[in-house]
């Protein structure tokens, strides 16, 4: 276990140092000056002067990129040119929102996505079964922004139930908090439940099919705790270490679900900054959610090898 | 006995594409997604011939009218006929999602052969990057390399496409590591074949049926994606047609005109759903398990 855990923080080195390497090399994509870029509407001579030494953009490359990974390593990933502020900081205080968000699509993705994979899988090749197949396809197949709209008009402007966007955080407002954040929730775990419910459904026909819910059944077991307590419980293990690996997509959802519910997220400071030209924000957004992501992984990787026991030796 | 002969006899004169239609055609929600496609496909190319209006000129009088016999979808906040527009954006969405997964395909098919063909330190700097790339979220990446190119339908698909490649990249490596040590591409290699014929003629043709499902459903990907940078307004920019662009102006008009925000959706989930559908149906008319 131990040389599977360095073997795989090891793996990580490489991986992190060309995740840097290409959020670097964004900032060459820029077309024309760089620097006149950055600074939006300002042509100032002494301001560009400014942010070509503030970047070192009149030293080669490989002496930009070796200042530039030294701050991130640091903590430092630049400044908002438009907040005038740390871009770390901006993170941090966006980061808990969508935290939130992505919490609670977990919870209904799981709930919908796993139920309805068990259903479908207990009931193979019936009307039950073929239409959980189709909710799944038209789960997958659903922009979740466009869900987002029909559900603000549907709960919001039709039936008036519940806020059309907004946040309000659960320790200023517990229900308040929940109202403004359900709709949102359910169109980020949308197309997740989806996903779970195929692994969940494929997972759970192999499960049926083995030695062990045989011999289950043959000794006598009512089939509802054949299903619940043999077949999903070792069902269960693939789908979770493969739910964490689409967390990522869960993190691409988040920008646009938030954009639709006006939530001021990490998803909506990635869309701001890029309309403002705040390209340091940009490359901080997207760094701190690509190492994110490996970090489940590696994560994902772990729990697997963890509740495996095959795999731990 | 003689009837059976026979019909072994067809079956195996029969090419790997027939065999694979043959058995694409049972699949009726395949056969459905494929006529789904066809449509929005002439629609896109019969544009100017089908729409019944001009989709960018502005009507002052027909500002945000509900469907009628006029206007069968509405109109939208400056008069324009939805029902054009929508027929119109599908070139916007189509194009993208065939040119940014060609690029892909261009990109990640030769690399990913060079990956899995060379073996060695090229494999392992080629993987690397590869996991680097793909450890970005999809729609992240392409947000910000959207954003750093500039917004423009152009720029979208670029952004798309490269963010797509290191899929292809990854399963055409592990496909040429699966297919180099079969018998007929070292025999290949034997006569002395160079290492590039041996790879595009010996090697690329057995691996073709994994990729052609992978690009299949890549396409939806790439039309959510082009979708959802229009919506955020990183992708065709108005007053073209597209139908991210519509849904994003629909949104502020959610309470007066709702018509506005259904159709450029209902078309998007219309051509997604035809391309997984497809997709499935190709990755079981393609498993050679199925034979």
């Amino acid at each position: 276990m131990l040389l599977f855990l360095g073997k795989r923080l090891l793996q990580l080195v490489p991986t992190l140092f060309f995740v840097s390497l290409i959020i670097f090399s964004l900032q060459q994509l820029l077309p024309g000056d760089p620097a006149l870029a950055m600074a939006g509407e300002e042509r100032d001579p002494a301001v560009l002067e400014q942010i070509r030494r503030q970047y070192r953009l009149d030293q080669p490359l490989y002496v930009q990129y070796v200042y530039w990974v030294g701050g991130v390593l640091s903590g430092n990933l630049g400044e908002s040119m438009r907040l005038k502020e740390p871009v770390l900081t901006l993170i941090t205080q966006k980061f808990p929102v969508t935290l939130q968000l992505a919490l609670m699509a977990i919870v209904i993705s799981l709930l919908i996505g796993v139920s309805a994979g068990v259903i479908s899988a207990v009931k193979k090749d019936t009307p039950v079964d073929y239409a959980v197949n189709l909710v799944a396809l038209w789960g997958i197949s659903t922009p979740n922004f466009w869900l987002g709209i029909m559900l603000i008009f549907l709960f919001a402007v039709y039936l008036g139930w519940l806020p059309a966007s907004g946040y309000v955080g659960p320790f200023e407002d517990f229900w308040l908090s929940l109202k403004t954040t359900i709709l949102p929730a359910f169109v980020l775990g949308n197309s997740f439940a989806a996903v779970l419910m195929r692994h969940t459904r494929s997972a759970m026909l192999q499960a049926m099919s083995s030695d062990y819910v045989r011999t289950a059944r043959a000794k006598g077991l009512a089939e509802r705790k054949v299903v619940l307590k043999h077949a999903m419980r070792n069902a269960l293990t693939p789908v979770v270490t493969l739910g964490a690996l689409e967390l990522g997509t869960l993190l691409s959802g988040a920008v646009l679900t938030e954009q639709v519910f006006s939530i001021p997220g990490f998803g909506k400071l990635i869309v701001d900054s890029v309309f403002n030209r705040d390209y340091a924000v940009v490359q901080g957004v997207t760094l701190v959610t690509a190492s994110t992501y490996i970090l489940l992984n590696l994560l994902a990787d772990i729990a697997y090898v963890f509740i495996n026991p095959r795999l731990r030796s | 006995m003689a009837v059976s002969g026979t019909f072994d006899l067809e079956l195996a004169e029969e090419s790997p594409g027939a065999r694979a239609w043959r058995r694409l055609v049972k699949r009726r929600g395949a056969m459905l997604g494929l006529g789904i496609i066809f449509v929005f496909v002439m629609l896109a190319l019969l544009a100017p011939l089908i729409a019944p209006y001009d989709p960018i000129q502005q009507s002052w009088s027909t500002i945000r009218k509900p469907p009628s016999l006029q206007h069968w979808f509405g109109t939208d906040e400056s008069g324009r006929d939805l029902l054009s527009r929508v027929i119109f954006g599908a070139r916007a969405s189509l194009l993208a999602g065939v040119v940014s997964i060609s690029i892909a395909l261009g990109l990640g098919v030769p690399i990913g052969l060079l990956a899995g063909y060379a073996g060695k330190w090229t494999d392992a700097l080629i993987s690397r990057i590869t996991d680097a790339m793909l450890a970005c979220p999809f729609l992240i990446l392409a947000i910000a390399l959207a954003a750093f190119l500039g917004p423009s339908l152009q720029n979208a698909m670029i952004a798309i496409g490269v963010t797509a490649t290191p899929i292809f990249i990854r399963l055409t490596r592990g496909q040429v590591l699966a297919v180099k040590v079969e018998d007929y591409v070292e025999a290949a290699r034997a006569v002395g074949n160079p290492p590039t014929r041996v790879a595009y003629r010996h090697i690329l043709p057995n691996i073709l049926p994994a990729l052609i499902v992978q690009a299949t459903i890549s396409v939806a990907t790439a039309i959510i994606a082009e979708a959802s940078l229009s919506f955020l307004g990183l992708g065709q920019q108005p007053p073209a047609p597209s139908w991210g662009s519509m849904l994003n102006t629909a949104q502020r008009f959610l309470t007066n005109a709702p018509w506005m925000a259904i159709w450029p959706g209902l078309a998007i989930f219309l051509i997604v759903l035809s391309f997984n559908m497809v997709g499935d149906g190709l990755r079981d008319a393609l498993d050679p398990r199925e034979r």
